[in-house]
């Protein structure tokens, strides 16, 4: 949009231009000539929304209180908490929940480090600097089956690059490692990718939130004595903190929410080793076809992320305030 | 600092968000050290895809390369021709899209509707309304992945191309909605006042006004949607059995349980999903990082 367009108090007001405001500032407060005309604009959307968020969400909770019949001619049979009983006592789920817990462990902070530590050193005037940030965020609009499958080919035990960088290449080892043959080495793979993957993301956002803090507080430390690394701990992280928090929110989220990396470059093997919560979940409503069992691991899920993120949200917010 | 920290003065300068640098800096051992680095880290970036792209080119054998090659030792178009012809992936890709352009046009369309009647009304339900769309962007969509699959049944809308578009598009409003609200909300007062004297109803002004003015955040919504269709592989794997009927991302899984070690087509047709990717990324580059900063504090 021309800044020209914008009110003048809007402009100092906003410094971004896709910022949430507060109700009763520019157009938001207007009554529509007839009542039905918001409506009218917002009922495509809103039905949409309604039936394949809202009420699936509601089905989903009914679905897992039940001993579900996929086909029409068996009648579905109420269990009540069962499904969620069996989950609690089924150590196939909490040994993909410890697995979704050691990806998490093993992904999040480094990848949230490392995106940190690339961001700092792309924010400074360098030659290419868009070029490279370009770079780093192509696996981030890459499918995740292509770079699921591309990495279980890395990994490969013979003649897979990763193996040939640790035999022949760092010679840190004599024999190949069979990475995805074996539960630990596989969930680092896994791990691998999805700090790969998701390093750019991190990049961007907390690139975009260092901008925003002011040089002249560089200016002052500098002035102060301040050396590079009081610099980064007084100035740098108190100023992306909210940011930081939302993005190391959203990496715990998705580490939950991992699962066409694990279902192409491992199937959850060998025998089930490498299983997480989704790819469990789905193969017993999928493969086995026991919808309200799944149902009910995805609403324990749900709960479980449901908290973390609100816990973390509330977090932040209250951090926002006390920092304004 | 609040989290509006983060966010680019405006979308159009997104790009040079965090260059208040001095620009006087000379030519010093740091700078150097510093693109050494960020070179490394490039190069960690790309490296898997140049081997995929070596491996795409070369002739397919039962062993890997070894050394791995980076380049291509000896240049074939065999693989792609293979993939594209035999092994249909001009379907798969006509497939994708097809999906991906109807997805990006319905949930722009629909979207910046709902956008339009959240920043320029008061409504009965609004702010519930509108909260709801926001914690559709908490839960994650495989949760509900079960009750999907019986409503796409339900709905007749399994095996489907249609009914992948569908379910794309209603995926894909919450997320467009909140960044066109936010959009639409900055169009000035005084603009949509001198529509009304000159007696212009509410359907031409968001056709004439609103629309024109956000087109920068609809180019933004574009991209996501169109990304994210292109991308997508669970809920086509659960939707789609019909093999004419997969989508890029389908086939290449697919292909891959049926053939694990021609590398060769697997990474040719691999190749082929991701141009359109990197196309539309480097198109709308400014505009996609704009949305992720946006969501940033979503």
């Amino acid at each position: 949009m021309p800044s020209q367009d914008v009110l003048p108090e809007q402009a100092v007001s906003t410094p971004s231009a896709a910022r949430p405001r507060k109700p009763g500032r520019g157009g938001a407060s207007r009554r529509p000539s007839h009542w039905w005309v918001p409506w009218a604009f917002a009922a495509p959307g809103l039905i949409l929304f309604l039936l394949t968020t809202g009420y699936p969400l509601v089905r989903s909770l009914q679905i897992s209180f039940y001993n579900w019949s996929v086909l029409p001619t068996q009648a579905s049979t109420f269990i009540g908490l069962d499904n969620y009983i069996r989950a609690l006592g089924d150590p196939q789920f909490w040994t993909s929940v410890v697995n979704a817990g050691v990806y998490l462990l093993m992904s999040v902070p480094a990848t949230v480090a490392l995106g940190l530590f690339f961001a700092i050193l792309l924010q400074k005037k360098m030659p290419g600097r868009t070029l490279f940030r370009v770079l780093f965020y192509i696996p981030v609009v890459t499918s995740w089956v292509v770079v699921s499958l591309l990495f279980k080919f890395l990994f490969t035990t013979d003649n897979g690059a990763v193996n040939w960088f640790i035999t022949d290449f760092f010679s840190f080892s004599d024999h190949a490692v069979p990475w995805l043959e074996q539960r630990w080495t596989g969930l680092i793979a896994i791990s691998l990718l999805g700090i790969w993957k998701n390093l750019g993301w991190c990049l961007v956002v907390l690139l975009a939130s260092l901008g925003g803090v002011g040089e002249e507080l560089y200016e002052a430390a500098a002035l102060d004595g301040a050396n590079a690394w009081h610099k980064f701990v007084h100035v740098t992280l108190p100023g992306i903190r909210g940011t930081l928090l939302f993005v190391l929110v959203l990496q715990v989220i998705g580490a939950f929410n991992v699962f066409p990396s694990v279902l192409l470059m491992t199937n959850g093997g060998p025998a089930g080793s490498t299983e997480v919560p989704l790819t469990y979940m789905y193969k017993q409503a999928f493969s086995f076809l026991d919808f309200g069992y799944g149902s009910a691991m995805s609403f324990i899920l749900a709960i479980f992320i449901f908290i973390v993120s609100f816990a973390q949200f509330k977090f932040l917010g209250e951090k926002k305030e006390t920092l304004r | 600092m609040t989290t509006t920290s983060l966010q680019p003065k405006s979308l159009r300068e997104a790009d040079i968000a965090g260059g208040n640098e001095r620009s006087k800096r000379p030519l010093n051992a740091w700078l150097l050290v510093r693109v050494a680095i960020i070179l490394c880290g490039a190069v960690m970036m790309v490296a898997p895809f140049l081997i995929m792209v070596s491996t795409s080119l070369e002739p397919n054998t039962a062993t890997l390369p070894n050394p791995p090659h980076f380049l291509p030792q000896n240049l074939t178009p065999a693989n792609y021709e293979e993939a594209w012809t035999e092994n249909n992936f001009a379907g798969f890709f006509g497939n994708s899209a097809y999906v991906s352009v109807l997805t990006t046009v319905a949930s722009v369309v629909i979207s910046s509707m709902t956008a339009f009647a959240f920043a320029r009304f008061d409504f009965p339900l609004k702010n519930l309304m509108f909260s709801m769309l926001l914690a559709g962007l908490m839960i994650p969509g495989i949760v509900v992945i079960v009750p999907q699959f019986v409503l796409a049944k339900s709905l007749n809308m399994l095996d489907s191309l249609e009914g992948l578009v569908f379910f794309y598009t209603a995926g894909q409003i919450a997320f467009t909605t909140f960044l066109l609200r936010a959009f639409f909300e900055r169009v000035p007062r005084e603009l949509d006042e001198a529509m009304t004297v000159d007696g212009a109803g509410i359907l031409r002004k968001f056709l004439v006004l609103y629309i024109p003015l956000a087109r920068p955040a609809l180019a933004t919504a574009a991209v996501f949607s169109f990304l994210g269709a292109w991308d997508e592989y669970v809920w086509a794997l659960t939707v789609i059995s019909d093999a004419t009927k997969r989508t890029l991302p389908l086939g290449i899984a697919a292909f891959q349980g049926e053939h694990s070690t021609a590398w060769g087509l697997v990474f040719a047709a691999s190749t082929l999903a991701v141009i359109p990717v990197i196309a539309v990324y480097i198109a709308g580059q400014k505009h996609l990082i704009a949305g992720i900063t946006t969501g940033a504090v979503k």
